[in-house]
């Protein structure tokens, strides 16, 4: 079980440790400088990336034992002439998302906008890949909550690192199988009910907030989207919406269980004009059926004028699949050693949160 | 630079000076440098303190949306070229815009 947790925040870094008092706030890391992407390796290396409100992206790395160094960001190459009518900045805002490549040196980074960079020397150096950026349909990329679309979601296939299922909001989930070279879209099932008729089925119009893949089953994915929830039993090619969801099927973050390919947690709200829990109550919405139906969990969590928002990447669970945690825009922070079925709340008021990622060692 | 309000500066040397907001994170320098523009000023200066640059400006190398950089006071009027002149007696501050929060 993991026995630590890395809590981004838009004030700082913490890291958590579970003591015999529960789990405690341990060390504070870049206070006031907000977090906007965390990754957590296997052998400990702990990479952070930083959204400084003036100077830009920044990437910051503590090996084991070791001590914080600035790393080397991904950057755009040169705005071609031909691009002035280009609707997207060639110029990373921020860094949204990591994921460990599964090679040796292999890192993937998702930005705002929607670039997608990857680097094979452990983060000396970051390559934006083009065949993805130069897809004509990436100009009809919209910001989804921001001004620019973002790239949040990464899931490299544990059985072959080159098949690497992307989604963006909002322009749709993309599909790669030979390391980034070539791309499809592959958003097939999802609809967005608020979209113009024609384009409510469109791939490339739709917001999936956030995917996750089944790490031992990784056909298996869910989608927490604009406009509900959805899973995959195919690798992502195809999705099926999950209506069963209560109390709404709104929401930004979804968490797969690591080994059970039927169980899945949400975290639902008022969908988009609002932005806040269902009756200001605070829950999680649980499969262990594969979405056919769902447990509302409460125990613990706070149930009376309750407005924490939980985005997307705050909802992490570990390689258990017992332990979980989320946090909100708020700054509450909750744990649950059993799966979801309690909480307890971490005794702080902590800046709002943005990313909660689980140590791996 | 050729019809500039400062003339052809071959010999120019302004002195930069960033913002402590930024010793956070980098070693700011406070320094008399070369150049005849704003850009060629700040290339000099970011050449001997490479991380600084980033720090600055964006991907493109034009000014970061909430960076500032200011002539004797006043902001620099082309932020994607930096095409501003600056001469020897110029001093350019670089300057964290309160628009950042």
């Amino acid at each position: 079980m993991s026995e630590r947790i890395y809590v981004g925040s838009r004030k700082g870094l913490f890291t958590l440790a579970r003591g015999k008092g529960g789990w405690d706030v341990e060390a504070l890391d870049f206070l006031a400088e907000p977090v906007s992407a965390i990754l957590p390796q296997d052998d400990g290396t702990l990479t952070v990336a930083l959204d400084l409100g003036h100077f830009g992206n920044k990437f910051w790395r503590r090996k084991p034992g070791g001590a914080w160094e600035e790393r080397p960001v991904p950057a755009f190459p040169a705005k071609p002439e031909d691009a002035a009518d280009d609707p997207h900045p060639w110029s990373v805002g921020k860094v949204w998302a990591f994921a460990d490549g599964g090679v040796k040196g292999r890192i993937w980074a998702g930005a705002i906008p929607a670039g997608l960079f990857r680097s094979d020397d452990g983060g000396d150096s970051w390559t934006l890949i083009r065949a993805l950026w130069d897809i004509p349909e990436r100009r009809q990329w919209q910001g989804g909550g921001t001004d620019q679309p973002g790239l949040h979601s990464i899931l490299v296939d544990p059985r072959d690192p080159e098949h690497v299922v992307v989604a963006v909001s909002s322009g749709g989930a993309w599909t790669t199988r030979d390391g980034g070279k070539s791309w499809t879209v592959t958003s097939k099932g999802m609809y967005a009910e608020y979209m113009p008729p024609e384009r409510r089925e469109d791939p490339i119009a739709q917001d999936p907030h956030l995917l996750a893949q089944c790490a031992a089953k990784p056909d298996v994915m869910w989608c927490q989207h604009h406009n509900g929830t959805f899973r995959s039993t195919d690798g992502g090619m195809t999705w099926a919406e999950i209506t069963a969801i209560a109390p709404s099927k709104f929401g930004f973050a979804v968490a797969a269980h690591p080994t059970d390919p039927q169980t899945a947690w949400f975290v639902p709200a008022v969908k988009d004009e609002k932005r806040v829990p269902v009756d200001g109550k605070v829950v999680v919405a649980r499969t262990r059926d594969g979405g056919r139906s769902f447990d509302v969990l409460r125990a613990g969590l706070p149930q009376r004028h309750a407005y924490d928002l939980v985005w997307r990447h705050a909802l992490d669970v570990d390689a258990t699949g017992q332990r979980l945690a989320f946090g909100s825009t708020s700054g509450g922070l909750w744990t649950s050693e059993n799966g979801g079925d309690s909480w307890t709340a971490l005794d702080a008021r902590l800046p709002p949160i943005s990313v909660i990622r689980y140590a791996r060692a | 630079m050729p019809g500039s309000r400062f003339g052809a500066y071959t010999d120019a040397m302004p002195k930069v000076s960033f913002t402590s907001a930024l010793a956070r994170f980098v070693p700011v320098p406070s320094v008399t440098t070369e150049g005849a523009t704003v850009r060629a000023a700040l290339d000099r200066v970011f050449a001997d303190h490479q991380k600084l640059r980033g720090y600055v400006l964006d991907d493109q190398g034009a000014l970061r949306r909430h960076v500032i950089v200011y002539v004797n006071g006043k902001p620099v009027g082309d932020r994607v070229g930096l095409s501003d002149a600056v001469g020897a007696a110029d001093e350019i501050y670089v300057f964290q815009a309160l628009s950042g929060g």
